[in-house]
């Protein structure tokens, strides 16, 4: 996949022009919200139950060599394989050697972000292995040779018309006439066409939300029996999991499974949990004859012991982005690479490096609510300052927000200086609305105003209304 | 160094960690034999019946149907009428599970009983479910020889038997079962926590019965 997080405000200008994107991120901004909350307030203890889950990952992060260790034992004694791969190449090594061995041409696959971390699909294809997205989602994008542009809704930013276009183009086997005008009959053509998937893939590859220490079980969430289909109908599974997903025990499982579908779905639970454990035992009638986990690092451990060790905890369960204002406006793939929001932000450059993913922290408005909302209580908000600062120390931001900067940081230092120019500059600017609310543009700063408004200042500085207040108070309490 | 070493090498330089830290690994040893009571929701936490009846409530709220009998034996009849309410085949796919085949199929003589995993052509399946949990309306299973996975994906209809008496108040409680029945440590294949039937809410949105899984979903419930 090819990297565009750098030219993130190019994506985001394209996407705010994009009719069909901003119909679409309706449906983020609606659905989403109402249904998280609604789950939510029926659970008393969410609040307890997501201190619990952030305690259990911290201490997994905590004594993360040592869980995977144990964890690697218990896939071995269940009679499955453990692949370590250190980086994305690595990981696609490990997959392709399995596939190769296991003659595969056709691979299915369940719904897994870290697939498209590791860019597997466009690398199997080009080794002459057909790799065959089976999430409705994933299904969709796979078609039209996009990428996700949502972790848990990949096809968020599409309508159905454009769906129908491209199942009409793409099963063109099927009557040209048919009905396809509701997503009804979009799910029922997908679910036949993919049936036959199922029993012709060699390989089934999925994801993991978790790795059970415990048991070395994997756990995958889905509400389409998709991921169960491809796991338990070819030869071989494959987990393809990145090491910050281990849990301890099962009663640990449990506990994050709580927050995960409400944060995610606004569902209780999802309509399938699934533990898979090992290869079919020898009184099994269905399921694989082989089990793989593929156990990525690719920049996760140099995380650990940082200011970034908390984004770790993260379950990929997509609250953050859907509520908030940066994503309802741009939408997933503004930016330009796997994981968009907040969570994204963060993520991209520990995985990417600054250089390409150092754009994507100043996407905020830092209004706080991914963090309000997130299920694993990680400080999102702070770690995009960290990244800001690491990205301002670099001297990596354009020359326009250092000079900016600068020019702020040279008042800021001068209090009585800062005092006198926001007295003079403040009544300015308040002319300049000439007695509007709003401002719709401010000399040099264009691109900032483009797209909203600045809103009218108050008349007097902050300083100056303080110090009325605090009069008031004080003559009040008189 | 191997891909194996490297990655634990590197987690431990993180971290500040040495390999072989007898106090770390024996508080991780007893955290994993004995992990902590979590946060269990109050909801759950009822009387056997209490449980059955919250079960009921929210397995419906997600679209499964349930149907009651009293005894083991009436569950055949059971099964029929729900395949006559939704004018299916009188054709059905189960395992071997021993309580299932105990069950006086005879006495439907129009019913055809196809046994072992479904190869996709089955309209019906039927299951018995090891548990289910009633904090939020989900079913447990178990893969094997006696309720195969295939059984709980490929029909269109997934009939699951359920005993009152194994409705527990929580996930944990559910899952602690599964460790007791195979023994710590040991899982077998699949556990499938299932609520409610398939759905897909990728286009638009919108919330649609019956993605790859089944569309229906229905249990009978036994003893309640
Ligand atoms: S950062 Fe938090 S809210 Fe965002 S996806 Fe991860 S767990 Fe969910």
């Amino acid at each position: 996949m090819q990297i565009t997080s750098p030219e993130f405000k190019a994506n985001s200008r394209a996407a705010l022009a994009d009719a069909q994107l901003q119909k679409a991120l309706v449906n983020v901004r609606t659905g989403f919200i109402e249904k998280r909350q609604k789950a939510v307030d029926a659970l008393p203890e969410f609040d307890r139950l997501r201190d619990s889950a952030r305690d259990i990952k911290n201490h997994v992060l905590e004594n993360l060599d040592l869980y995977l260790e144990a964890y690697e034992k218990k896939v071995v004694q269940s009679g499955g394989h453990v692949h370590w791969a250190q980086t994305a190449e690595d990981a696609r090594g490990a997959i392709l050697d399995i596939c190769r061995k296991a003659n595969a041409r056709v691979v299915t696959k369940g719904k897994s972000m870290i697939t498209e971390e590791i860019a597997l699909n466009d690398f199997l294809e080009s080794h002459g292995i057909t790799p065959v997205e089976t999430d409705l989602g994933e299904y969709i994008i796979q078609l039209r040779g996009e990428h996700p542009s949502h972790i848990i809704a990949p096809a968020v930013h599409l309508n159905k018309e454009q769906v129908e276009e491209d199942f009409r183009r793409v099963h063109d086997h099927l009557a040209p006439g048919r009905d396809l005008s509701e997503p009804e009959a979009l799910l029922g053509e997908a679910r036949r066409v993919l049936r036959s998937r199922y029993f012709e893939a060699d390989v089934g590859i999925t994801g993991a939300n978790f790795l059970v220490a415990e048991t070395g079980t994997s756990i995958i969430v889905t509400n389409e029996g998709n991921g169960d289909l491809t796991q338990i109908l070819p030869r071989v599974h494959i987990v393809v999991a990145s090491i910050e997903k281990i849990v301890p025990t099962l009663e640990d499982a449990s506990q994050v499974l709580r927050v995960l579908a409400r944060s995610a779905t606004g569902q209780d639970m999802s309509v399938y949990t699934t533990l898979s454990t090992g290869p079919r035992r020898a009184t099994d009638v269905d399921g694989p004859d082989e089990y793989h986990v593929i156990l990525l690092d690719n920049g996760r451990s140099a995380m650990l012991g940082t200011e970034f060790q908390d984004m770790l905890r993260c379950i990929r369960c997509g609250a953050c982005m859907n509520h908030c204002p940066v994503y309802h406006a741009v939408g997933g793939h503004a930016y330009g690479w796997v994981y968009p929001g907040p969570m994204g932000a963060v993520l991209t450059p520990s995985l990417i490096g600054v250089a390409k993913g150092g754009h994507l922290p100043n996407a905020s408005t830092f209004c706080g609510r991914c963090e309000s909302v997130c299920p694993m209580k990680i400080p999102l908000p702070r770690m995009m300052r960290h990244w800001r600062e690491r990205e301002f120390e670099r001297g990596l931001n354009p020359g326009v927000a250092r000079y900016g900067l600068s020019f702020w940081a040279f008042f800021a230092r001068r209090p009585k200086l800062y005092r006198l120019a926001s007295a003079i500059g403040i009544p300015l600017l308040s002319f300049a609305t000439f007695g509007r609310k709003r401002l719709a543009w401010l000399p040099f700063a264009g691109g900032w105003t483009k797209f909203r408004d600045l809103p009218m200042p108050e008349s007097r500085t902050f300083m100056q209304q303080f110090r009325d207040r605090d009069a008031t108070t004080k003559q009040a309490a008189r | 160094m191997s891909g194996r070493e490297a990655i634990l090498a590197k987690v431990r330089a993180s971290l500040k960690a040495q390999p072989e830290d007898g106090p770390r690994l024996a508080a991780v040893e007893r955290r994993m034999a004995k992990p902590p009571r979590g946060v269990i929701p109050a909801r759950g936490q009822l009387s056997p019946e209490g449980r059955v009846e919250l079960f009921a409530s929210l397995a419906e709220k997600f679209a499964t149907t349930v149907a009651r009998v009293r005894d083991p034996a009436d569950v055949p009849e059971a099964v029929a009428a729900y395949l006559r309410s939704r004018n299916l085949p009188s054709a059905i796919r189960l395992g071997a599970d021993k309580r299932l085949a105990g069950m006086p199929w005879q006495g439907q003589r129009a019913m055809e009983v196809r046994t072992g995993p479904s190869d996709g052509n089955d309209e019906a399946g039927v299951s018995h479910a090891f548990a289910a949990v009633a904090e939020t309306g989900t079913l447990v299973l178990v893969s094997g020889r006696d309720n195969p996975s295939t059984v709980n994906f490929l029909p269109e209809h997934h009939i699951v038997v359920l005993n009152a008496g194994d409705v527990d108040g929580d996930l944990e409680t559910a899952l602690a079962k599964v460790r007791k029945s195979f023994g710590r440590g040991k899982m077998p294949r699949t556990v499938n926590l299932i609520t409610g039937p398939s759905r897909s809410g990728d286009i638009e949105q919108k919330i649609i019965l019956g993605a790859h899984g089944p569309r229906a979903l229905h249990v009978i419930l036994v003893g309640a």
